[in-house]
Order: C-alpha cells, then sequence, then structure tokens
C-alpha cells in the first residue's frame, strides 16, 4: 500500500525498541480514512496519531459521526485507512494480505460488539471455542480452553447453552471469553455496554477492570460518559480528530 | 480445517432442515431418474438379445406383403396385373432346393388358426398363436418337448397337438400328465402328443403361448383349404450366410411370382434384424429420456445454487462474524462449497437408493437392470452438482468484507 509520509515520521515506529520500553500494541500513524469522492466526500478520520501501551484500558468518546467505528474498524484490522500507517503490536499492517490480516486479527485482537455477534444456533462453548478452530488447536484443547476462558467470566455452567437461551449480559460474557480464549494481546470493544441494562453493563465493566488489572489491553469505544469513567485513559475524538486524551504520551 | 468445515457445513444443513429435504428432492428425483431409466433400457437390450437367441440367429421368415402388389410406379394407372398375392405350399417347397438354394437348409410352411381356445374339463386356455405347421418348424424355432414328443410325418392329417408350456400349465397342475389326453380345440377332439419346453417369457409377448398341429390337420379342421400360408420359416446353413440365403429366397420367389425387388408381394425378414432394429431404437429411446432425467439434474443443480445463495445472504451477519474472528476467505469457502457438497452427495446416494427400489419393480413386462457404472457416475455427478453450483455462493461469501458483512442487517 502506498503510503505518501515523509521519512522522519516513521522513525518513532520503525527504529528499534529499546529494551526497557516493550513495543505499543496500537501504534496509529497520520490515519486518513476518507469515503467517498468529490461533493460526497467524508473524512472519517483526518490525520490522527494515537499511541496505546500494552497493559493500558483506553476508552475512545465522542459524538456519534466523530469517526469512532472507523477507527474501531482500522484498528481491528476489519478496513485499512486510505493513507498514513498502523502498526499492531510492532507490524506495519498496510502490507499484509487478506489472509495475513485474518491472521492477525485471530491472534493478536479479540472483538466485543454492541450486539454481542454470537453465532446462531451454535452452543456457547462451540462460539469460545470458535476462534481456536481456525487457527488449528486440536478439537480437545479448544473444547478445554473454550471451557476455561467461559469459567473465567463466571459463565461455565452456561457452557452448553445457545445464545438464544442466554440474556444479554450473559452473552456478552461469552463474547468477552470468545474473545479471550486466544489469549490476544488486545480486547477491543465498540459500544460493549451499547445493548444491556445497568446492572448488565456494571457486571461487564466490573469484568473489564479485573481484566486490566491482570494486565490485558483494553480498547473501548463508548459514547457514554459513565462507561468511560471506568477506563484508565480517555480519548476524545470529533469530527474525524482526536481533541482531548487524558494520558497522551507525546 | 476439512472435519471442522463438514462440521460447520452440517449444523448449517440442519438450521434449516426442511428447506435443505427439499433443495436435496432435484437432486433425488434427477439422479433416481437417471438410474431407473438406464436400468430399464439395460432390462430391454437384454430382454431384445434374449429372444435374438431363443429365435436363433439363423431364422429368416416369409411373410405376405399385403399392400404392395396393387401398387405400380409411374403412369400404369390401371394396374392390371394379376399377381398372386398369396404364398403356397409350392412356395415353401421350391425353396427346398439344393441347387437354387445351396445356402437353405430347411423350411417349414405355417398356417395361423385364428381365435383357439383350448379346453380340458374345467381348465381352458385362449391360445395366442395356433399354428399348423410339418415337423421341420420345431427344429427352426428351437422348441424342444419337456413331455411326449413332437410332431412327425405320420401325424399329417391327424388329430394330434403339440401344446406349448404356458397352454399346457394352465389346462393341467403337471403337464406330463397331458399327454395322450384329448383335449377340445374349439370344440374339436385333438389328442396331445406332446407338452413343447417352456422358452421363457420375453415381455412383449409369450412364445410359450402356442399350439401346433400338422399343416394338413389345421387346413382341414380350422383354415380350410386356402392354397394361401401365413408364412414360411427358413434355416439358413449358418447365421454366416444370412444373406446369401435371402438372396436365394428373393431370386426364387421372384420368378415364381413374376415380381421384382420394386413390386414384391411378399417379404423376407431376418428376426435378428428385427429384434437389433428394435434394440438400436430402444437405444435411442433410453438416451432421450436419460437426457430429460439429466436436465431435471440441471434443475436441481440450479435449485442448489438458489438456496446457497440464499443461505449465504441469511448469514452475511455469521460470515462477517467469522471473518473477524479470524477466518481466511479459504475457510468461508470450503464452509459453504462442503454445504452444497453434503446437499447434492446426499441427495445422490438418496437418489441412488431410490433407483434402486424403483428398478427392481418389472416396468411394462421389462427386468430392469442397474448398471454399476450409473452409480458410480450418479456419486461423481452429484458432487459435480455440489461443486459447480456451489462455488459461486461460496465463493461470494468469501468475497464479502467484514465491515460491510457485520454490518448487515
Ligand atoms: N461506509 C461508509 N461510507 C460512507 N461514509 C461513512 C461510512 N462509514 C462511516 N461513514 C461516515 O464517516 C463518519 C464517521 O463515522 P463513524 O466512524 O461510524 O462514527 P461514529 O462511530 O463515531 O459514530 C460519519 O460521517 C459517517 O457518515
Ligand atoms: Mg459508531
Amino acid at each position: 500500500m502506498a503510503t505518501p509520509i515523509p521519512a522522519p515520521a516513521a522513525d518513532a515506529w520503525a527504529a528499534p525498541v529499546p529494551r526497557r520500553a516493550p513495543r505499543p500494541v496500537i501504534a496509529l500513524d497520520r490515519v486518513r480514512k476518507v469515503y467517498g469522492q468529490g461533493e460526497a466526500e467524508v473524512r472519517a478520520l483526518d490525520g490522527v496519531g494515537l499511541t496505546i501501551k500494552r497493559g493500558e484500558f483506553v476508552a475512545i468518546v465522542g459524538a456519534s459521526g466523530s469517526g469512532k467505528s472507523t477507527m474501531m474498524n482500522i484498528i481491528g484490522c476489519l478496513d485499512a485507512p486510505t493513507s498514513g500507517r498502523y502498526f499492531m503490536d510492532g507490524i506495519e499492517t498496510g502490507e499484509l494480505d487478506e489472509f495475513q490480516l485474518a491472521q492477525i486479527r485471530n491472534r493478536k485482537i479479540g472483538f466485543v460488539f454492541q450486539s454481542f455477534n454470537l453465532i446462531p444456533r451454535t452452543r456457547a462453548v462451540e462460539n469460545v471455542a470458535m476462534p481456536l478452530a481456525y487457527r488449528k488447536v486440536p478439537r480437545r484443547e479448544r473444547h478445554q480452553r473454550a471451557l476455561e476462558a467461559l469459567d473465567a467470566v463466571g459463565l461455565s455452567a452456561r457452557a452448553g447453552h445457545l445464545p438464544s437461551q442466554l440474556s444479554g449480559g450473559q452473552q456478552q460474557r461469552v463474547a468477552i471469553a470468545r474473545a479471550l480464549v486466544t489469549e490476544p494481546v488486545l480486547l477491543l470493544a465498540d459500544e460493549p455496554t451499547g445493548a444491556l441494562d445497568t446492572h448488565s453493563s456494571e457486571e461487564i465493566l466490573d469484568l473489564f477492570e479485573s481484566l486490566h488489572a491482570r494486565g490485558r489491553t483494553i480498547v473501548m469505544i463508548t459514547h457514554e460518559a459513565d462507561v468511560a469513567a471506568r477506563a484508565e485513559r480517555v480519548v476524545r475524538m470529533q469530527d474525524g480528530n482526536i481533541i482531548s486524551d487524558t494520558g497522551a504520551v507525546r | 480445517m476439512i472435519a471442522e468445515s463438514v462440521r460447520f457445513a452440517l449444523s448449517g444443513i440442519s438450521a434449516n432442515k426442511m428447506r435443505s429435504i427439499l433443495t436435496t428432492l432435484g437432486i433425488v428425483i434427477g439422479i433416481s431418474a437417471v438410474i431407473t431409466l438406464l436400468a430399464v433400457g439395460a432390462g430391454t437390450s437384454n430382454m431384445i438379445k434374449d429372444q435374438i437367441g431363443k429365435l436363433g440367429t439363423n431364422v429368416l421368415t416369409v411373410n405376405r406383403a399385403l399392400a404392395t402388389g396393387g401398387r405400380t410406379t409411374g403412369g400404369s394407372a390401371t394396374g392390371t396385373r394379376t399377381q398372386s398375392t398369396n404364398l403356397t405350399l409350392a412356395d415353401q417347397q421350391s425353396l427346398d432346393d439344393p441347387v437354387l438354394a445351396p445356402d437353405i437348409a430347411t423350411t417349414a410352411p405355417v398356417v395361423q388358426a385364428q381365435a383357439i381356445t383350448a379346453t380340458l374339463g374345467t381348465s381352458t386356455h385362449s391360445i395366442t398363436s395356433t399354428l399348423g405347421t410339418t415337423p421341420a418348424y420345431f427344429g427352426i424355432t428351437n422348441f424342444t418337448p419337456t413331455a411326449g414328443r413332437l410332431l412327425n410325418d405320420a401325424d399329417a392329417g391327424q388329430a394330434v397337438v403339440v401344446l406349448g408350456n404356458s397352454v399346457a400349465v394352465d389346462l393341467a397342475a403337471n403337464v406330463s400328465t397331458l399327454v395322450g389326453q384329448t383335449v377340445s380345440l374349439n370344440g374339436q377332439n385333438f389328442t396331445v402328443a406332446g407338452v413343447l419346453a417352456p422358452k421363457g417369457t420375453s415381455g412383449l409377448n409369450d412364445p410359450d403361448d402356442v399350439a401346433m398341429v400338422p399343416y394338413t390337420t389345421a387346413q382341414d379342421k380350422f383354415t380350410g383349404y386356402s392354397p394361401s400360408l401365413s408364412s414360411i420359416q427358413v434355416q439358413a446353413k449358418s447365421a454366416d450366410v444370412m444373406t446369401q440365403a435371402q438372396n436365394e429366397i428373393q431370386q426364387i420367389l421372384d420368378a415364381r411370382h413374376q415380381v421384382t425387388s420394386a413390386n414384391r408381394d411378399y417379404q423376407v425378414r431376418n428376426q435378428a434384424q428385427v429384434l437389433s432394429t428394435a434394440t438400436t431404437t430402444t437405444q435411442t429411446l433410453t438416451i432421450l429420456l436419460s437426457a430429460v432425467a439429466g436436465i431435471s439434474l440441471l434443475v436441481g443443480g440450479i435449485g442448489v445454487m438458489n438456496i446457497m445463495l440464499v443461505t449465504v445472504t441469511e448469514r452475511t451477519r455469521e460470515i462477517g462474524i467469522r471473518k473477524a474472528i479470524g477466518a481466511t476467505r479459504g475457510n468461508i469457502v470450503l464452509q459453504f462449497l462442503v454445504e452444497s457438497l453434503i446437499i447434492s452427495i446426499l441427495g445422490g446416494i438418496v437418489g441412488i437408493l431410490i433407483g434402486f427400489g424403483a428398478s427392481s419393480f418389472e416396468i411394462a413386462g421389462i427386468k430392469p437392470e442397474v448398471q454399476w457404472w450409473t452409480v458410480w457416475l450418479s456419486v461423481l455427478v452429484s458432487a459435480g452438482i455440489g461443486l459447480v453450483f456451489g462455488i459461486y455462493p461460496a465463493n461470494k461469501a468469501a468475497k464479502l468484507r467484514p465491515i460491510d458483512a457485520l454490518r448487515y442487517e
């Protein structure tokens, strides 16, 4: 992919990483995403730079249309930026083909969606085990690890249930178990509490906090202030730009 | 990963059982129709081959040609020629000529008596074909006795009859008890000289539903002294000289009837030829019918493709999820391809079983015989259908972009 970026800017990311400072999980370098052309052109991201280190719990907030989902898609390797560079765990994603991007998603990222996105008519434990199937983990081990992941979110008793037999909060916890089963470097959540009642939302956020306490890197998109308040760092977006960042490193 | 794709595909199929069954039905009907039709075709050709064997490959039949005699070509509108349209005993005897017809072994005259019913006590049987003929007939047509004897020269003019097996079993439980008994044919008493061994049914007609009486007796009792024969049976010296024998018959009879090849009042037929023509016709018919069945397979395949496209659309979101958690294009293609393969091959297998079931019945007197090659072909064809008609939907699914697929409601 063409990267019309002047050389010096890249140094911060491309230079050998010092031993004491581990490479960042996410490094966005002047990332732009433009939808449409001419009159209809929309700059969903307008040259965003953002670095998230291992172990951070970051909330990305902003009004509707500010570019949060676009950023999430790029961070999640579901979409490519129009220009700029994105390093995922030190790997420049612009140089990867579709197959390699699928592998990055499988190995390095765990997704949690607003609408849970479990596969219907498929038991909870099988939903959780599915990412492992795509990396050729043997069936028995897959099942074992899926049960452990379900145990970690407190749902081992519901392993055999279908998504339709679970409450919203339970479904979201199954989704979190699925995101965690591959031991990813990043947990990426898009409005994870958006479809839940207050009580369930609290449960999910408690879960995130405890995961954060155990060293997980979490990026959570939300538009609710009280949800964002649970994060360690808040990145605020507006019209495709970051307008404030409580934990800015630069 | 294949095992995994099969598992995913099976859960996809079972999620919509009724729809999967209906989709499979198209393949089931196509495959079972192909198998059954080809089995019927094979059965028919077996039967015809059988019949050729029974008739003997060196038998020629001379028949009267009913319409040719009066017709003349061109301007001779009056048609004044007076021709014998009859086939006479003298015609038959003229063919037994070692000089003019060196390739003819024997001949036999045949007169046909109409609507004869045999009665013995309370049992009756309406005989399909009652013939008046000479002893040579049995040798020509390969009939042998199972009880008693055949006709001999001493029987001429006597009221004796040889019964075909189908006639005999209708008259008596144990056919050998019939020999020497008196049966009535249309009210006239005949002594049973013998019962013929069965030739076995050949589907179109029963060669054992016959009775033979001496030629002169038939004239005496049934047909009257009309000089006309129904046919002359001719045996050539071997199957290799059929053409020569036919030419000799035509030379002799053309001279006797004063006709040429343009206006012959008789017809020489080679039974084996007649039957091989029938075989060709059957084969053509089989191919045609199979082509129709093949078209129904094609329609079935389009049905599979249609349902796979619906499935892909319905499961767009699922595809998005799978891609987000790491499924590659190959994974998605495999999942949907395996699904269409399973539907098609399952349809193929059920179709084969139904084909076998349908072929175990006798259809219009024909015993169908399933050809093993059609079974293997069916498995291949149904797998091929699954692949060909599954690849497009599977590709369509794999090409979906995860963000678009995830946004899909
Ligand atoms: N696929 C798309 N095509 C065209 N415009 C889009 C598309 N996705 C998002 N946009 C536009 O980009 C901007 C940012 O959208 P989005 O990232 O979804 O914002 P948020 O998630 O913060 O609501 C919006 O103006 C939106 O209309
Ligand atoms: Mg959004």
